[in-house]
């Protein structure tokens, strides 16, 4: 279950015993990932937020979105 | 494989974020080792719907966030149901922790329905008779169907086997029955040694072969399931020379609160009877975890004494199991005798040594508060 948490001021990733608590990006990052947007479209969202260039976020996408996935808090849609 | 955030720390920025409610103390089960309190099984001023639905309110609203339904055997609440409802509509996580006898199809679809996300089910054993010896029912049939049922209904499930020496030379066998219900976590957890635990020790511990056995079967395991089921092994603190980080310190990130509205800051804490835990009847919910001295007593480490108090890893282990430290010296401001460095050591040690020989005393079953499997329908 993923879901912004006021009282910690960050997303978190809750499963059966366990809390995960992201940073910023991360839980922009996540927010994302409904199923509806690709991979791009995340690029192009922090890309516009925070100062740094396309490349360098892309690759730090690309990074966490590994670690999402070895982690089981994403699917792979198409 | 995946790297980042492998650096595990554990903080609720001073929030209770793991709320557990041990909605009755009843159970239709007699484990050997149970947690629960040996002398409070006919309890029966239990919280009523509403008084948990202000606890469950209140708890959201000091940064609660993962909830768990425990007991006793929480499904013999009959509104369990509803308080699973009102926990997943305030955005909890919710947590059914269950021996499974008590649910039926029907009611897990309703606690399905109710936003009920994950279950932890309670089993003793691989096979019937262990089952039957460890829990007094014959119990096991029964918990091989609700298993079923609960993954057949998507439940993402935990399998808990409580070990100890009674059922070890299993772990094997209950592996493979995990794997062949198809459970995404077991958790092995060496039998913790409170209450009716404490009380029948020496019949539960196992001998350090034993658990060295175990522990590369859980390994080989590991690597033949690989990403299939996540397999936990818990080592009791007896054998490690270090005591657990309790509960991530005293009133740090946890409360549990009892049938009958006594707050805790864990399960265990009501054998500690020399204090007198507040109770959300009387008091506010906030009030006892911000301002009540039960909750400030151990909380940080100002409390500790030495070898504590000067001891590098203070920030690791928080000196240790406060119920612990209590039960085995008599005084919970002591070192953990779990811990190597305390002076108490020796009553862990002395208890091992005794796993080593075989028990002649019986296997006391937790009696009272027993319920009538027959009388329900």
């Amino acid at each position: 279950m993923f879901r912004w948490e006021p009282s910690q001021d960050a997303y978190v990733i809750m499963y059966p015993e366990g809390i995960v608590k992201l940073n910023q990006t991360a839980g922009e990052i996540l927010n994302y990932c409904d199923g509806q947007h690709y991979i791009g479209d995340i690029v192009a969202g922090l890309t516009e937020k925070f100062d740094a260039s396309e490349s360098f976020i892309f690759e730090q996408v690309n990074d966490f979105l590994e670690v999402s996935y070895g982690k089981g808090w994403i699917k792979i849609t198409s | 494989m995946a790297k980042v955030g492998s650096k595990l720390r554990l903080d609720g920025n001073g929030a209770p974020i793991w709320l557990l409610l041990e909605l009755t103390y009843k159970c239709p089960l007699k484990c050997a080792f149970c947690s629960n309190p040996t002398d409070l099984d006919d309890l029966d001023n239990e919280l009523s719907t509403d008084e948990w639905k202000q606890v469950i309110r209140d708890a959201k609203n000091m940064g609660s966030m993962q909830i768990g339904f425990s007991g006793g055997e929480p499904t013999l609440r009959k509104d369990l149901e509803e308080l699973v409802e009102e926990a997943n509509n305030l955005g909890y996580y919710t947590n059914l922790i269950t021996s499974g006898i008590g649910l039926t199809i029907k009611r897990l679809e309703r606690l399905k329905k109710a936003g009920l996300r994950h279950i932890q089910l309670g089993m003793q054993s691989s096979e019937p008779m262990t089952t039957h010896w460890l829990s007094g029912v014959d119990c096991f049939d029964k918990k091989i169907k609700i298993a079923k049922e609960i993954k057949r209904l998507g439940f993402p499930m935990v399998l808990n086997v409580p070990i100890s020496k009674i059922n070890i030379h299993l772990v094997p066998q209950i592996i493979e029955l995990a794997a062949e219900i198809g459970v995404e976590y077991l958790e092995l957890a060496n039998v913790q040694y409170y209450n009716w635990a404490l009380i029948n020790r020496e019949q539960l511990m196992p001998t350090q072969e034993e658990l060295l056995k175990a522990e590369a079967q859980v390994i080989a395991a590991r690597q033949r399931l690989g990403d299939k089921m996540t397999l936990f092994f818990v080592i009791p603190d007896y054998f490690e020379g270090r005591p657990k980080a309790c509960m991530n310190g005293w009133g740090s990130i946890h409360l549990t609160v009892a049938p009958d509205g006594t707050v805790l800051p864990c399960s265990q804490a009501r054998s500690m009877q020399h204090l007198n835990f507040p109770n959300v009847r009387n008091q506010d919910l906030s009030w006892i975890w911000h301002k009540s001295n039960e909750f400030h007593l151990y909380r940080g480490d100002s409390w500790m004494k030495e070898p504590c108090r000067s001891c590098s890893e203070k920030t690791t282990d928080f000196g240790g199991c406060r119920c612990q430290a209590f039960l085995l010296t008599g005084d919970a401001s002591n070192t953990d005798p779990a811990c190597s460095k305390s002076p108490h050591h020796s009553l862990i040690t002395d208890a091992v040594k005794q796993a080593n020989n075989s028990s002649k005393t019986p296997l006391i079953a937790r009696e009272a508060g027993w319920v009538d499997l027959s009388a329900q329908s």
